[in-house]
């Protein structure tokens, strides 16, 4: 009973929608305010029956229902209550019905708190988000449905996949859609500025803070996924270059690039068009990763060829949703006229300095994750593109983003003076050029010209960064006071940009002074890396709760001291009788020890994987940080005042009514 | 600079920025790009030794042999040709004999495949696709029968 709920609050889902596009586009050609309202009480009850056919999904697995087919084939009956309630978005069909939730929920979100925009824009905004579900409802019903039913009902769940079976998963999907479909609001935004015709700068300043969010719940995924392989996948990597996770990555890079030239736009009335395009694009390589991910061509295009149904629908999706935002695009974008000009030595100059590096970074990834596939397609060989071909192209285009970022924190607006530059600068580089000659050496007893390099850049972003903030204060009298009033969007700024410089410290060092070592050790069988001596002091097995294990004890120790009790794990999960690898780490902000443990081999003795690696903390710390810096710039008080502004405007006209 | 000159700059600036991209993707392209052979590729062609290539195949049962160390020979086949396998180190979860596995690594002088890298994915009736299409012929069968039963299962799409 309750699936057939959710079917049909599905079904009524789609309904609300086809009616939350088409009513208040009406209203806004004869100028109905009444019907443009429809798309405000639609949002809200296109969410309210996502939201109830989400729990019902939800009230399945938690209930162990195996007749639904898609909670048979990712459940288990000794599958614990937290896995029970991540596994509905564990495969296809859930994530799909989590997609949608996500965007009912955005489209909630802007219905009730974008009160303050003009009418129509809010209505054309909420019947772009309407038309993008109904693609994706369709999608659901049509070729994905989680709620088809099993017959006969099978006595026990297949399981959900063991790799997911990990805290980090229970909260990395959500997070990384919610920022991947977050990036459908300025989309929409973009789309009802395009179709209205008001393009003029307002637009941006409604869009701003959603973009900002949608950002910040993608850099949260992004990091929570790389923490969740680096723990779970079990060989030590943070970041593969994998076509998924560049899926995810694409998005954010332009998102990146258009968090910054929304701000451009909003303060200086300049690259109006090319923002609109970035709101557009970001939300195309939303789409775009979906297809790859969901399709099934990463895994063959002919994999794409044997069930063709999914993938051609989100293809035909995909170019619909592009050849008219991009139609509208060309049509409106030639008549925008810009309030100013652009000097290369301004923040705004610099600004598109920056946004070039992202948009072509994002290009080059986009190369190398779709090449393969367009080769496979022509039966041209079989190729593959590996991590070497991203570092090679990815590190070159990402550094000079490290350059400007220093600069664009002290250089102002309109024009810049050189000299000014010079002058505030200096400091900060010589700062920076010691720390990095002296870091790597003080650090690793070694010093490599990258290493240099890559400190020189982190410590540059950083200390300029500070100068930024420095120079607010440098006529106050109380400093404090200083302090406390530089906006919560400058720090915001400030701490991301911070991050971005703790964030290629990590990098750089994990990168290039990491360690690792495959080794065999019987019990008391001890091995030194690093400075460190790891000793095998038994493996045992124990029974899990739906899975048998070998757990090993290994004890690390340092100048004679135990530093670490380490507990690396061998599982083998009884229903699908498939292995997984459970790292252990020892973990301080400067290093992570890491140990996984292999095969069994012949004589009781195991295979290990042992990993020294410095500063890798740094690296996800950046991610976090990075979010955190966009929790403060979407509080700023001026988002909070125009909110209570707009409040008390419509009590003052209720007042007067 | 005149607006006129300072646009040219900036045009002059991207263009140039952008052949620099150009040219970085594509070296990085020619040397990075990884050809897959199967056993019998191998064997028809000459693959040079500098390469870096991947190889798929099914584990022949009973070639795994630990040396000392991390040290592991074994053997490589699709239906009709075999290669040697030299590995050091651990191998996946996954990795048994009769599992299709997808190696990368280079040729070595003496006929043999130095892998530096095995991968057999976290599901036992997974094939790597590009092996299953190897494996598969005009008429959409698996060529050989032995390996029948492990090829057919269709690949799991991970999460």
């Amino acid at each position: 009973m309750i699936p057939e709920l959710g079917h049909f609050a599905l079904l009524a889902a789609l309904a609300v929608a086809l009616v939350q596009v088409i009513v208040p586009v009406v209203g806004v050609v004869r100028a109905r305010p009444r019907w443009m309202e429809v798309a405000v009480s639609g949002a809200q009850a296109q969410l309210l029956l996502i939201v109830t056919a989400y729990l019902c999904l939800t009230w399945s697995f938690i209930t162990r229902d195996w007749s639904v087919a898609y909670v048979a084939a990712n459940s288990h009956s000794q599958l614990p209550l937290m896995y029970r309630i991540s596994a509905v978005w564990g495969a296809h069909e859930g994530s799909m019905l989590l997609w949608v939730l996500m965007l009912a929920g955005w489209g909630g979100a802007v219905s009730v708190f974008s009160r303050r925009l003009p009418r129509d824009v809010l209505a054309l905004t909420l019947s772009v988000l309407g038309a993008i579900s109904i693609g994706f409802l369709l999608f659901i019903l049509l070729t994905s449905n989680p709620f088809d039913r099993n017959f006969p009902v099978p006595t026990d769940g297949r399981d959900l996949n063991p790799l997911l079976q990990d805290p980090g998963l229970v909260i990395h999907p959500p997070l990384l859609y919610m920022g991947y479909v977050g990036f459908s609001v300025a989309f929409a935004f973009a789309l009802a500025a395009l179709i209205s015709g008001r393009m003029d700068a307002a637009w941006t300043r409604w869009t701003r803070p959603w973009t900002t969010t949608a950002w910040l719940f993608l850099t949260l995924g992004i990091t929570l996924g790389s923490w969740w392989a680096y723990n779970e996948l079990g060989w030590g990597g943070w970041w593969f270059w994998d076509p998924v996770e560049n899926a995810s990555f694409m998005p954010w890079l332009v998102g990146t690039a258009l968090i910054h030239s929304l701000a451009v736009t909003e303060k200086r009335g300049v690259l109006k068009s090319w923002t609109l395009l970035l709101a557009i694009l970001a939300f195309s390589l939303s789409l775009l990763g979906t297809f790859l991910v969901r399709s099934g061509v990463l895994v063959s295009v002919h994999a794409f060829a044997t069930d063709p149904a999914r993938g051609v629908f989100i293809l035909g999706f995909l170019c619909t949703v592009l050849g008219v935002a991009f139609l509208l695009y060309a049509w409106r974008a030639p008549s925008l006229v810009n309030d100013a000009e652009i000097s290369l030595i301004s923040r705004e100059g610099l600004l598109l300095l920056n946004n070039v590096f992202l948009i072509v970074a994002a290009a080059a990834v986009l190369i190398g994750t779709l090449y393969p596939l367009v080769v496979d397609a022509f039966e041209l060989g079989k190729i593959s593109v590996g991590p070497p071909y991203f570092n090679a192209v990815f590190l070159p285009l990402a550094a000079p983003l490290g350059v400007l970022v220093g600069l664009a924190s002290v250089i102002g607006w309109k024009r810049g003076q050189r000299g000014e530059l010079v002058r505030r600068l200096r400091w900060p580089l010589l700062i920076a050029v010691l720390t990095s000659l002296a870091m790597p050496w003080i650090l690793h007893r070694q010093t490599q010209v990258a290493a240099i390099g890559g400190s020189l850049l982190a410590v540059w972003v950083m200390v300029a960064t500070l100068e930024g903030i420095w120079h607010r204060l440098r006529n106050r009298d109380n400093r404090w006071r200083g302090l406390i009033q530089i906006p919560r969007g400058v720090w915001g700024m400030s701490l991301a940009h911070f991050a971005l410089g703790v964030w290629i410290l990590g990098v750089t060092f994990v990168s290039l002074y990491s360690v690792e070592r495959d080794v065999r050790l019987g019990p008391g069988d001890s091995v030194e890396l690093s400075g460190y001596t790891y000793t095998l002091i038994e493996v045992q097995g124990y029974a899990g709760p739906n899975y048998d294990a070998d757990r090993a004890s290994v004890e690390v120790s340092r100048d004679g001291k135990v530093v670490a009790e380490l507990s690396p794990e061998k599982r083998r999960y009884r229903a699908q009788g498939s292995v997984m690898t459970e790292a252990a780490v020892d973990h301080t902000p400067f290093r992570d020890l890491y140990v996984a443990l292999a095969e069994s081999l012949e004589g009781g003795d195991w295979a290990l994987r042992i990993y020294y690696k410095p500063m890798m903390r740094l690296v996800w710390l950046g991610g976090v940080l990075m979010a955190l810096g966009g929790i403060l710039a979407v509080s700023d008080r001026r988002y909070r005042l125009e909110r209570a502004e707009q409040r008390s405007r419509v009590h003052s006209v209720e007042a007067a009514a | 600079m005149t607006k006129r000159q300072t646009r040219m700059v900036a045009v002059a600036g991207l263009v140039f920025g952008l052949g620099v991209a150009a040219a970085l993707a594509f070296t990085a392209f020619r040397k990075n790009m990884m050809y897959f052979y199967t056993p019998s590729d191998l064997v028809a062609h000459s693959v040079p030794e500098e390469a870096k290539i991947r190889v798929g195949g099914l584990v022949v049962a009973g070639t795994v042999l630990r040396a000392d160390d991390l040290d592991v020979h074994f053997t490589l086949a699709d239906c009709e040709q075999s290669v040697p396998v030299r590995y050091r180190g651990i191998l996946p979860d996954l990795f048994r004999e009769g599992q299709g596995i997808v190696a990368t690594g280079r040729m070595a002088s003496d006929g043999a495949f130095v892998a530096d890298e095995v991968l057999a994915k976290h599901d036992e009736n997974y094939m790597p696709p590009d092996l299953k299409e190897a494996l598969t012929t005009a008429d959409g069968r698996h060529s050989c029968a032995p390996f029948k039963s492990v090829t057919d299962a269709s690949p799991a799409v991970a999460g």
